[in-house]
């Protein structure tokens, strides 16, 4: 089962990329979607060397619900920020303590981070312990770090890491 | 067209389209690298997202059945966009690009080949 | 219709907006301005060939549009890639 179907979730992903490719839904295109979904994870195993599991995927879909929501306020903020006088910005780099372990869970945090309000993330140490982060317009850092690890960092940590050390 | 979906188009659009037009603005206004990289990934990619939503909408509409291939677009932009955001703030560290913040001291040995 | 008073509109917008992109990229001042300025003109021409694509009411700008995105993506990160190290291909 493991060597012939080594990634399951990413054939469905594949498969489901797909039918939006061709937009339409026909049985032919649904055999072939299935079909590719099958053979591209197999052809590329070795690219993918760990198994992600997902632990709650409840936590997943109320992760991506706030992801939305702040997308388009870090949206807003930005373009406030923009027509306001750009002489009045406050930018600074903040160092961001990392308690998350795995490559998947880091790079989702980082790309979270660029996508949300005032932030984007602009470096990992390479010990992978701290990733600094640029804000367009600091008050308070230490809250901004609160901010982070309460509200994006937890959830990833509950959903890709809960018991995996 | 029904009027509820053309009024709904026409946000989406003015929106969208609003929405770039900030980001290139914070492009060519801001005062430095770090805070001009703000704009182009989170306005300008929200607008192209609510432009090809309205594409979706308009397509699935006037040719009735689903026509969710622009939601493809958006996916890979949004994922994409914090990617190359991230790796310019990096090249412009590296570079040491001057900054209006104080920047963080370089890393210990050479670049990290970070998680993305 | 009111979208037929929208879409000048937006077209304006959105072409200032890449008239905004383009002055960035000839000014610079650094390499990382200049890629992050082609990376927005891409994104900029996603929207335009979009908005054609909705004008025209003609699907057939899309694959242009997808096609652009990815061959934008890994323009940016060849660039990035080779200001960080020197090299593309290691």
């Amino acid at each position: 089962m493991r060597r012939l179907l080594p990634h399951p979730l990413l054939s469905v992903v594949l498969a489901g990329l797909w039918l939006l490719l061709v937009n339409q839904v026909s049985a032919g295109h649904v055999v072939l979607g299935a079909l590719l979904g099958w053979l591209i994870p197999l052809a590329t195993a070795r690219f993918w060397p760990e198994q992600t599991r997902i632990r709650h995927p409840l936590a997943l879909l109320r992760y991506l619900g706030i992801l939305i929501i702040d997308i388009v306020r870090g949206s807003f903020h930005v373009a406030h920020l923009i027509l306001r006088n750009p002489v009045r910005l406050r930018p600074s780099f903040v160092p961001v303590p990392l308690a998350l372990k795995t490559d998947l869970a880091i790079s989702l945090l980082a790309n979270t981070i660029s996508l949300t309000p005032g932030t984007v993330s602009t470096r990992l140490s390479t010990d992978r312990r701290t990733l600094i982060v640029h804000t367009l317009d600091t008050g308070d850092a230490d809250a901004l770090i609160a901010e982070i690890k309460q509200r994006y960092e937890a959830p990833l940590r509950q959903i890709f890491e809960e018991g995996s050390e | 067209m029904t009027p509820l979906i053309d009024i709904l188009l026409s946000l989406l659009i003015l929106t969208g389209a609003t929405f770039t037009f900030i980001g290139s603005l914070g492009l060519a206004r801001l005062r430095d690298f770090y805070t001009r990289l703000h704009g182009p990934t989170k306005a300008t990619t929200l607008g192209v997202g609510c432009l090809l939503i309205a594409s979706a909408v308009f397509f699935s509409v006037r040719d009735e059945g689903a026509s969710l291939h622009e939601v493809l677009v958006t996916l890979f932009l949004f994922i994409t966009a914090p990617v190359s955001a991230h790796l310019l703030a990096k090249a412009a560290l590296h570079l040491k690009v001057p900054s209006l913040a104080p920047t963080p001291p370089p890393d210990s040995d050479k670049p990290s080949n970070s998680a993305d | 219709m009111m979208l037929n008073l929208v879409i000048p509109v937006a077209y304006v917008l959105v072409s200032l907006a890449f008239l905004m992109s383009f002055w960035r990229l000839l000014k610079g001042p650094d390499a990382p301005d200049r890629i992050l300025a082609l990376d927005t003109l891409y994104v900029n021409t996603i929207a335009l060939l979009v908005l054609l694509g909705i004008d025209l009411g003609s699907a057939i700008y899309f694959e242009a549009a997808l096609l652009i995105a990815m061959m934008g993506f890994v323009g940016t990160v060849a660039l990035c890639k080779y200001l960080l190290r020197g090299d593309i291909i290691e």
